[in-house]
């Protein structure tokens, strides 16, 4: 197997023999990715790649081809390096080129002032691991990867080990956070301290001593409580493709040398600066880009290429849609007390996604605002339910305190130069859970209505201004906003449901719990699946429906004018398309438009209702 | 020789006492005509630069390049091809071979590139050059040397020269510029010397003149700055964000031996000074020891500057680049300034330790700054030039004027203005304009001031109208764009206010969303929420365009050059109909009438209106990204196009279209006469010659003609109609939007109180009434209906006449 995987193991070679042929033609760099992508392009090969998401660093042999899936956090400034330099061979004693690409450090003795001398540009990515990934999420991913076996020297006997460490991940969680020294509290410790948690307790404060070293270097993670590599990613190629806030799996060559951080040398920079930039390779390793992959999303039940796999994947699991879509309805009522309108909408909100923009307006947002949640503790368990559906989420509890003191909006750090990551630098249909329960009557400071302005701004336009001091940068984003609140949300959103619980658990805990417990592991997959394959199917609207629409639209203003407007018509539309697409049919039916004006008739008449009994209370 | 002449500068440098003698002594010896000067010695003094001696010995500020010079310098490069005009002896030898020479690694001949420039400097002549530096220059003549004259009387030794000039006189010389900065500069600086002194012999200044080239094209922005550029000299544009403490780095060591008190001086190499291990005097080893205070020293800071927000990707981060200001260029920007810099383009590998057997294979780059130039400068002194100096290609400017010459152009542009927003279509006319403005005219001589050329417009109307997306698209289409919600923003968020830096104690003067949005537009969203005093800050900028701040000892005016686009929704949910347009969004009439256009945004609820809107949203939902673009233009081109006609456009009024204008402000106010009141201010004539120069801008045109005039009138009449009918009579009342009251309200005010006067009078000698009864008697008495309100109002009024007060409920005449 080693000789076979060469590319894997000793991937630098491969490219030096490639520079070596070539001559110094310029070529040789196009055919090595060539090579590279030719080799990830076969069966199953790019599950031999090591993945650093799971498998710990001090396991993966320097210099060998590594995977990352990762979110771009920060582009630093490009740099010029020596892309080819002379230098001479101890051996020899003759002047020989060598190949800088690729790598952090040249030999000594490079001539500095040879002709032969190449430079080139390249550019360094921070790169984090997608934040908010469910923990489900990164245990099948974990699970798939360790199914054939990697070729580095991390035994298989240790995997066990690795796996627990990964499963302790999200108990640890909360339990870090009980520590009084994080700065955001967030997430409340999880209610159910079962037998389990207690049983893990001890391994995981083992296991989190190292993640502990590492907070004091801020690896700058957007969420609170993150855990895993962050990573300097080289980029030499198409530099202009790749965006911030970019999901990526990027194949690359593994850098660890020590020397790195001993280089440091006396310049410009600023100590803080040094820190971001040149964080120790032990905790930060450097990856030189090969090949990288954009993510369209990071379900792992999912094939994730745009293969003849997934096509086929897709038309099989087609046939399923609407019964898994019963199924899952079924379970969201339960979960929702009873509520079947509710689940539907909570449905739809879920397979939402802004599948294109008109200027500035993000057409297929749709923000669900459930009012009337029950206190104590539901919208929590709640969230707990979502994300075990979806393959990334993450809970805001909007208490006062949060609001005040958490930073949410990125912001440039012009000392340190780097972009401090925020709370809203997610990646793409990243579910944001905004518990508006937990939010008290109080003082909002100047952060406060900062905090709560960037929550509207994403909300309506789906972009979030980063500070960069001197000015805001606007970046576009697509997150689905649920927000959980008692009465109306004091955020705009693009619908209100307000709760109607058929059920009254005495315990709602055990309730919900039970509910959980009761479906199998291959059915929520079923659901996950469902969720991340609904959102990518193609959707249009035929000519004659469009007037169907249009007549309707007519007819309803005919009635009465003040009750529709222009805004009732773009939610409908999106409804419609919605549910089409939950159904698993790509063009919008006269059925499928009846159906969602129906719906939003029923949720509407329950908003009315909700506004008169309010009307009647003071 | 050379270096003694450059020693005695130093040592003068750090002593601080400059004698005067060797200076004037070393200018004279420049002048060629001078037969003793013409010596070897003089001609190598310049030239030697070349080699990386710092720049002349004459008393200038030699640092200045050999920061550069010094440490990144290679040695070989420096070789000159065959005998080098270096140093001594080095005139005869240049002479003798003439052409040939060139230095090493380069095309350039000193000699050639010398005459060439001075030629240049002699001859050039810019007859159309509008740079603000130019500014009391006769233009018709040359130009530079206009400005050495200017040298010898202000006795500042720096020459500003625009590359663009060098271009379009010699292009080959402004190639071997851009190419070879380094060599080329010290030429220059030979040449223009020898001119000045030439000219002026008489003349003493501080130091040589320095050449300072800027605005090169070779570089625009700060991403597409690759290897290539390395060494060459480049310009590109952003802004300070972090500027370091002065540093002094040394230029030369002084060093002295403990033995035999012999001094050598030593100078900078690479970065670096190689101690001398040996005396060369007394030959004892190590025993020179370093003097700091006769060693040379030169300012340098490091300036970080980043890409300006406007010419970046969407999507990914601005990029950081590293600036070393030397000497008098130190401190001279501040962060937060938006800069051109031009300078030299450096990358320096990392240094080897001998200790270590790898090295990190990348380079650490900079720009050695040759010339700065604030963009935002130009915006203080008030001096009109559009700061966002937009390149275009030639290709684009011909596509933009194809676009132009359309008939339809105003029609396409105007659609292609938020398409997701449906109809409106006087609306996206009337932003369009605003997006173009008007002509700026000056009246400062004539003491009227500036007049203001933007263009303001409210939208008022019922929520969910997509006023805010309306907003939202202008804020991003524009470059200088600015919004902010009247409900979050305050008056210091809108103006300027004043911060204690922390590291410096220093105040510091932060600019708010409307100083900021200087030149472009300021979109105020919730206008209508806005507090009192916050709003009251708008009065000063909507008309006279400036800001004045008077707040902890920092008292100054700012120009605040900024059209608003506001919008406000009514005080009751609904926009009442039968109220005028003061009444339904309850602000002062005083802003009001600042607004140019005052547009409804109203639900017109009619069924064909209703379809075609169903059918826009539905296409909006369904169509594909290609369909869209068909059917209109892109956001760049109408972003470009905008840019364009701001930047290059400036149209002013013809014979017909000024006697148009005049008709229409007549027929205007005639309107009113008739009915008794003012149907028309000077103000509406002041912004219908904005609209018609705005619409003149937008067919690319020179000349505003009728056309534009009938436009704006068709606008501003439109805008009327919508926001200053009378609901009680129908008619259009600008008064409505002047005075807060229409003109009919006023007369019936009159009316009732002429009423109550005669009833009162009538009742003949009462000393007092009842309140309640005056009011029933008034009711009773009047065919109209007559509410509270217009008695009360009756009331006050005849209490300013002095005909009667109130107190509490009973009326006393007086």
């Amino acid at each position: 197997m080693p000789s076979s995987h060469d590319w894997i193991n000793k991937p630098l070679g491969v490219v030096e023999a490639m520079f070596a042929q070539s001559n110094s033609n310029p070529e040789w760099e196009a055919k090595v990715l060539e090579y590279f992508k030719g080799q990830l392009k076969e069966k199953e090969s790019h599950s031999w790649v090591p993945s650093l998401n799971d498998v710990p660093l001090h396991y993966l042999k320097p210099n060998s081809l590594v995977k990352f899936r990762c979110l771009v956090q920060d582009m630093f400034d490009p740099e010029f390096y020596m892309g080819v330099y002379e230098t001479v061979d101890p051996s020899t004693k003759a002047n020989v080129l060598r190949c800088g690409k690729y790598k952090d450090v040249t030999e000594c003795g490079v001539d500095l002032n040879s002709r032969n001398t190449v430079t080139a540009e390249r550019q360094t990515f921070y790169c984090v691991p997608i934040p908010g990934e469910s923990p489900w999420a990164k245990e099948i991913s974990f699970l798939s990867a360790a199914r054939v076996v990697p070729s580095t020297s991390y035994v298989p006997s240790r995997q066990k080990r690795s796996y627990e460490e990964d499963d302790d991940d999200m108990d640890t969680q909360p339990q870090k956070q009980r520590e009084p020294h994080t700065e955001t509290p967030q997430i409340q410790p999880h209610g159910n301290g079962d037998s389990k948690r207690q049983e893990t307790e001890a391994p995981s404060s083992q296991t989190t001593t190292p993640s502990d070293c590492s907070s004091h270097l801020d690896l700058n993670f957007p969420l609170p409580g993150e855990r895993g590599p962050a990573c300097l990613v080289k980029v030499y190629e198409g530099l202009d493709s790749f965006k911030l806030n970019d999901t990526l799996e990027i194949y690359g060559i593994l850098s660890v040398n020590p020397v790195l951080t001993v280089l440091g040398e006396e310049n410009m920079e600023t100590p803080e600066e040094q820190r971001a930039h040149d964080p120790p390779a032990s905790l930060v390793p450097r990856l030189h880009m090969l090949y990288a992959r954009p993510l369209q999303h990071n379900n792992p039940l999912l094939p994730s290429a745009p293969t003849e796999d997934q096509s086929a994947f897709v038309s099989s699991f087609l046939v399923e849609m609407a019964s898994v879509r019963a199924e899952l309805l079924a379970y969201l009522t339960h979960v929702l007390l009873g509520d079947g309108l509710a689940a539907e909408y909570l449905l739809l909100h879920l397979i939402s996604d802004v599948y294109t923009r008109r200027d500035v307006l993000p057409l297929g947002k749709f923000t669900l605002n459930l009012s009337g949640c029950p206190l104590n503790s539901y919208t929590e368990r709640l969230y707990q339910i979502v994300q075990q559906l979806v393959p990334c989420s993450y809970r805001l509890s909007m208490s006062l305190h949060t609001m005040n003191s958490m930073r949410l909006v990125p912001k440039k750090d012009y000392v340190a130069n780097r972009l401090v990551s925020g709370a809203l630098q997610l990646a793409r249909n990243t579910s944001l859970f905004l518990d508006e329960t937990q939010l008290e009557q109080g003082q909002l400071d100047s952060s406060g209505v900062r905090n709560i302005t960037a929550l509207g701004n994403l909300i309506s336009w789906q972009k979030v201004d980063y500070d960069f001091s001197y000015h805001q940068m606007e970046f576009p984003c697509n997150i689905n906003v649920l927000v959980t609140s008692e009465g109306r949300s004091l955020l705009p959103s693009d619908c209100q449901v307000p709760l109607q619980p058929q059920v009254t658990p005495p315990n709602m805990e055990e309730y919900l719990t039970t509910i959980h417990m009761a479906q199998f592991t291959s059915q929520i997959n079923k659901f996950r699946v469902y969720l991340s394959l609904a959102r990518t199917l193609d959707y249009s609207i035929s000519d004659e429906v469009t007037k169907a629409v249009e007549d309707d639209f007519v007819d309803m203003r005919k009635d009465d004018p003040q009750s529709v407007t222009a805004e009732d018509l773009h939610r409908m539309l999106v409804v419609a398309r919605l549910l089409s697409l939950s159904l698993g049919q790509t063009t919008l039916s006269r059925d499928g438009w009846m159906r969602a004006k129906h719906i939003d008739m029923l949720r509407r008449s329950r908003t009315e209702q909700q506004k008169s009994l309010n009307g009647n209370e003071p | 020789q050379v270096i003694d002449c450059f020693l005695c500068y130093r040592t003068a440098s750090v002593t601080c006492a400059p004698s005067l003698g060797p200076k004037v002594n070393v200018f004279s010896s420049v002048l060629p005509s001078e037969v003793d000067m013409s010596s070897p010695l003089m001609y190598g003094t310049p030239s030697s630069r070349v080699e990386g001696t710092p720049r002349s010995g004459v008393g200038g500020t030699p640092a200045r390049q050999r920061p550069d010079l010094g440490s990144i310098r290679k040695a070989p490069q420096v070789d000159l091809h065959s005998e080098p005009p270096s140093a001594d002896g080095a005139v005869a030898s240049e002479q003798a071979l003439g052409q040939k020479l060139v230095i090493w690694g380069t095309d350039v001949n000193v000699g050639t590139c010398k005459e060439k420039f001075q030629r240049f400097l002699q001859r050039f002549i810019d007859p159309t050059s509008n740079e603000d530096e130019n500014a009391g220059l006769d233009l018709n003549e040359p130009l530079y040397m206009q400005k050495l004259e200017e040298i010898s009387v202000v006795g500042e030794p720096v020459l500003n020269v625009n590359c663009s000039h060098v271009q379009s006189f010699d292009a080959d010389l402004y190639r071997q510029l851009i190419s070879y900065p380094q060599e080329v500069i010290p030429t220059f600086d030979m040449a223009v010397n020898e001119l000045f002194f030439e000219r002026f012999p008489d003349s003493i200044l501080e130091h040589q003149i320095q050449v300072r080239p800027y605005n090169a094209l070779k570089t625009r922005n700060m991403r597409s700055l690759n290897p290539e550029d390395i060494d060459q000299m480049i310009t590109i544009s952003g802004m300070v964000i972090r500027t370091s403490q002065l540093i002094p780095e040394m230029q030369e060591a002084f060093f002295q031996c403990q033995v035999c008190a012999f001094s050598t001086r030593v100078e900078v190499d690479r970065g670096r000074i190689a101690e001398p291990a040996v005396c060369r005097n007394c030959n004892t080893t190590h025993s020179l020891a370093l003097i700091h205070n006769r060693s040379a020293f030169s300012d340098k800071q490091m300036i970080k500057v980043q890409e300006s927000p406007d010419d970046m990707p969407a999507g990914q981060t601005p990029h950081t680049t590293i600036v070393y200001a030397h000497n008098d260029l130190v401190d001279k920007v501040q962060p937060g300034d938006r800069i051109n810099i031009t300078g030299i383009y450096r990358a320096v590998p990392m240094r080897e330790n001998p200790r270590q057997s790898n090295v990190k294979s990348v380079y650490k780059t900079h720009i050695d700054v040759i010339h700065f130039r604030k963009t935002d400068e130009k915006r203080l002194h008030g001096l009109d030039e559009d700061s966002d100096q937009k390149l275009f290609t030639e290709e684009r400017v011909q596509i933009l004027k194809e676009l132009a010459s359309k008939p339809d152009v105003y029609d396409r542009l105007s659609s292609a203005l938020a398409p997701s927003i449906y109809e409106h279509e006087d609306i996206k006319k009337g932003i369009l304009l605003q997006l173009f403005g008007g002509t700026r005219k000056d009246f400062s001589q004539t003491g009227r001031g500036n007049f203001r050329a933007e263009v303001n417009i409210l939208l008022c109307g019922d929520p969910g109208t997509s006023k805010s997306q309306l907003l939202q698209y202008v804020f991003n289409l524009v470059p200088r764009g600015q919004y902010t919600s009247g409900k979050g923003s305050s008056a210091v968020g809108l103006t300027a206010y004043v911060m204690k830096d922390p590291e410096t104690k220093q105040l510091v003067l932060q600019t708010g969303a409307l100083v900021l949005s200087d030149n472009g537009i300021c979109c105020i969203d919730e206008f209508d929420k806005m507090s009192d005093s916050t709003r009251s800050v708008l009065h000063e900028v909507m008309e006279q365009q400036t800001l004045s701040i008077a707040k902890a000892g920092i008292i100054c005016q700012l120009n605040a050059r900024t059209s608003v686009l506001a919008a406000a929704n009514p005080v009751e949910s609904q926009w009442n109909p039968k109220k005028t347009t003061i009444e339904n969004i309850q602000l002062p009439h005083t802003l009001l009438s600042r607004f140019d256009l005052i547009f409804l945004m109203l639900d017109p609820q009619d069924e064909a209106y209703d379809r075609r809107l169903a059918h826009h949203l539905v296409a909006l939902y369904y169509q594909s990204e290609e369909q869209i673009e068909e059917e209109f233009l892109d956001m760049a081109v109408l972003k470009d196009y905008i840019a364009y006609a701001r930047t290059y456009i400036n149209p002013r009024l013809n014979e017909e279209a000024s006697q148009a204008l005049i008709e229409a402000y007549v027929d205007m106010r005639k309107i009113g006469s008739g009915r008794g009141m003012v149907s028309a201010y000077p103000r509406q004539l002041e912004s219908l010659i904005r609209l018609a120069e705005a619409h003149a801008k937008v067919r690319f045109s020179d000349k505003v003609e009728t056309i534009d005039v009938e436009e704006a009138k068709r606008l501003q009449r439109e805008a009327l109609k919508q926001s200053a009918t009378d609901p009680r009579t129908g008619f259009v009342d600008i008064s409505i939007l002047t005075t807060g009251m229409s003109a009919t309200a006023r007369k019936r005010k009159e009316e009732v109180a002429q009423a109550l006067k005669k009833m009162i009078q009538s009742k003949g000698k009462t000393p007092a009434m009842k309140y309640q009864q005056l009011f029933d008697d008034l009711r009773g008495q009047s065919e109209a209906a007559i509410t509270k309100d217009m008695f009360e109002e009756a009331l006050r009024a005849l209490a300013d006449e002095d005909y009667l007060t109130v107190t509490g409920k009973t009326v006393r005449l007086l």
